[in-house]
């Protein structure tokens, strides 16, 4: 796709348009995961500029990709990521979007089982406050072979301020018919009732907050535990 | 005086943005080193005083003074009340997923202290301090690595209550035990609790619908709570006469 994207166009439509324009075209990373091998990648988006990162990915039969993404800023920020599983592969998202001010960070996938017993996990959380957009687009298409294919979609956002705006729209194209696939999407606020409970310990306001958000970003970076440290750092110090 | 309320007044927001009147000009005194049980009949404000004094939002003080040792509950925010000594045992107290007990923990003590100008406490000193208070309540240390009271029995959320309270060390703790139905086990567990922080120097506030839980720990004095203030008071002996009597004398007056 070398044509700038417009907002007709599904994966597009949340995005920040200008801003793609302006790094646009973007170049597709791909990565081969060799049959019965092991990936694990990281994408960080740390930056208050413009990012949008796109992989490709085909993982041969009985192969896992295991993927951390984390995209934090106040600017446009993008991940877009396509995964192929073959055979019995295996694909783990974590995915943590922060935005804050006037931010638009998205992170967009699409999931092909292309072949029987693949399995794949996606667990996205997001945190955003100001006027911040925060979008999780995530398909996960089945074909017609892939039989016993198992897929989880699990994405919870958490508004700072009722001015943001999180989208989540887990998406299932099921060709096959011995399937599983499970998602679930939910936008809250910080819980009332434990942020008085930690008050009432003597924490305060502010640490209650950070100590809340950790723990819910911290479902999706639960193998990273530096990763979850830095996001949590980056919510700090822009507080 | 450990705790002085005078004349206390309070609204609690109601579901429609208005404001009710829960306590209508409660005054009570509790002396260092002494137990008072408050009870009442449902409604009668118990819950919404003990949240007033921990300074929960949606409850607006509109009249009155508390004074805990000296110092003027009313003008801090709720972690200011618990650094300058109020705990707030609670009725339901809430599940955090994904915060273990020890890092709650850890971090209420430390907040505390840094409040009142004092050392944190370091990891070693910390676990030290909590696995005495968790042995002598009977909850594992495995169960306080898990997240708080995520999964806890009734009973053993109780016990985790009287841990905190134990390792946080207040001068005052206000037990809201309206109406959690304490079974035997639990009411063993807080009235252990109280016990072991009965010193002259501390308080207890303890507030129940039932007379059940006097049984196991004996008040000092026992007052009663109708409408929002304090209608009648007396030694332990009352609590017996009301488990006998019901509220319908102190209602009807």
């Amino acid at each position: 796709m070398t044509a700038l994207p417009t907002r007709k166009d599904e994966a597009w439509r949340y995005s920040d348009l200008a801003a793609v324009g302006s790094v646009w075209p973007v170049a597709t990373e791909r990565l081969v995961v060799a049959a019965g091998t092991s990936l694990a990648r990281r994408v960080v988006q740390d930056d208050e500029g413009t990012r949008v990162d796109t992989l490709s990915v085909t993982v041969e039969a009985g192969a896992t990709f295991a993927l951390d993404v984390v995209t934090m800023g106040s600017g446009f920020g993008r991940v877009a990521v396509d995964v192929t599983l073959m055979r019995a592969a295996h694909f783990v998202l974590g995915g943590v979007i922060l935005g804050r001010g006037e931010a638009t960070r998205e992170i967009v996938t699409t999931v092909t089982h292309a072949e029987p017993n693949a399995t794949s996990r996606q667990v996205v959380r997001t945190v955003l406050d100001d006027r911040a957009t925060g979008s999780y687009l995530g398909k996960v298409a089945v074909a017609r072979d892939a039989q016993k294919s198992d897929a989880v979609q699990s994405v919870k956002a958490l508004l700072l301020s009722r001015t943001a705006t999180a989208n989540a729209k887990p998406e299932l194209e099921i060709f096959a018919d011995d399937v599983k696939c499970a998602h679930g999407a939910t936008v809250g606020e910080l819980n009332r009732d434990a942020l008085f409970y930690m008050a009432s310990r003597g924490i305060g306001a502010d640490e209650a907050r950070a100590l809340l958000i950790e723990a819910f970003i911290g479902d999706a970076l639960a193998g990273s535990p530096d990763l979850a440290e830095r996001a949590v750092a980056w919510l700090r110090r822009t507080a | 005086m450990m705790l002085t309320i005078i004349d206390l007044h309070a609204t609690v927001d109601g579901p429609n943005g208005e404001r009710r009147a829960i306590l209508n000009g409660l005054t009570l005194s509790v002396g260092a080193g002494e137990v008072h049980a408050i009870m009442g009949p449902n409604g009668a404000g118990k819950s919404t005083l003990s949240y007033v004094l921990a300074g929960r939002a949606g409850y607006e003080v509109t009249g009155g003074s508390v004074m805990l040792d000296g110092t003027d509950l009313l003008a801090l925010d709720a972690n200011e009340r618990a650094a300058a000594g109020l705990f707030l045992g609670l009725q339901y107290p809430v599940e955090i997923p994904g915060v273990s007990n020890l890092t709650f923990l850890r971090t209420a003590l430390n907040a505390q202290r840094r409040a009142r100008g004092q050392a944190e406490a370091s990891g070693a000193e910390f676990l030290k301090l909590v696995k005495v208070e968790a042995e002598g309540f009977g909850l594992s240390m495995d169960m306080l690595k898990r997240p708080v009271n995520v999964g806890f029995s009734g009973g053993e959320k109780k016990r985790n209550e009287m841990v905190q309270m134990a390792v946080l060390s207040p001068k005052l703790a206000v037990l809201d035990e309206t109406d959690s139905g304490l079974d035997i086990d639990a009411l063993r567990v807080v009235s252990d609790g109280i016990n072991r922080l009965r010193s002259p120097t501390t308080a207890t506030l303890l507030i129940t619908h039932y007379q059940r839980l006097l049984d196991y720990v004996v008040p000092d004095r026992v007052h009663v709570l109708v409408a929002g203030r304090i209608v009648r008071s007396g030694g332990p002996e009352l609590a017996r006469d009301l488990e006998r009597d019901g509220y319908a004398l102190d209602v009807a007056a």
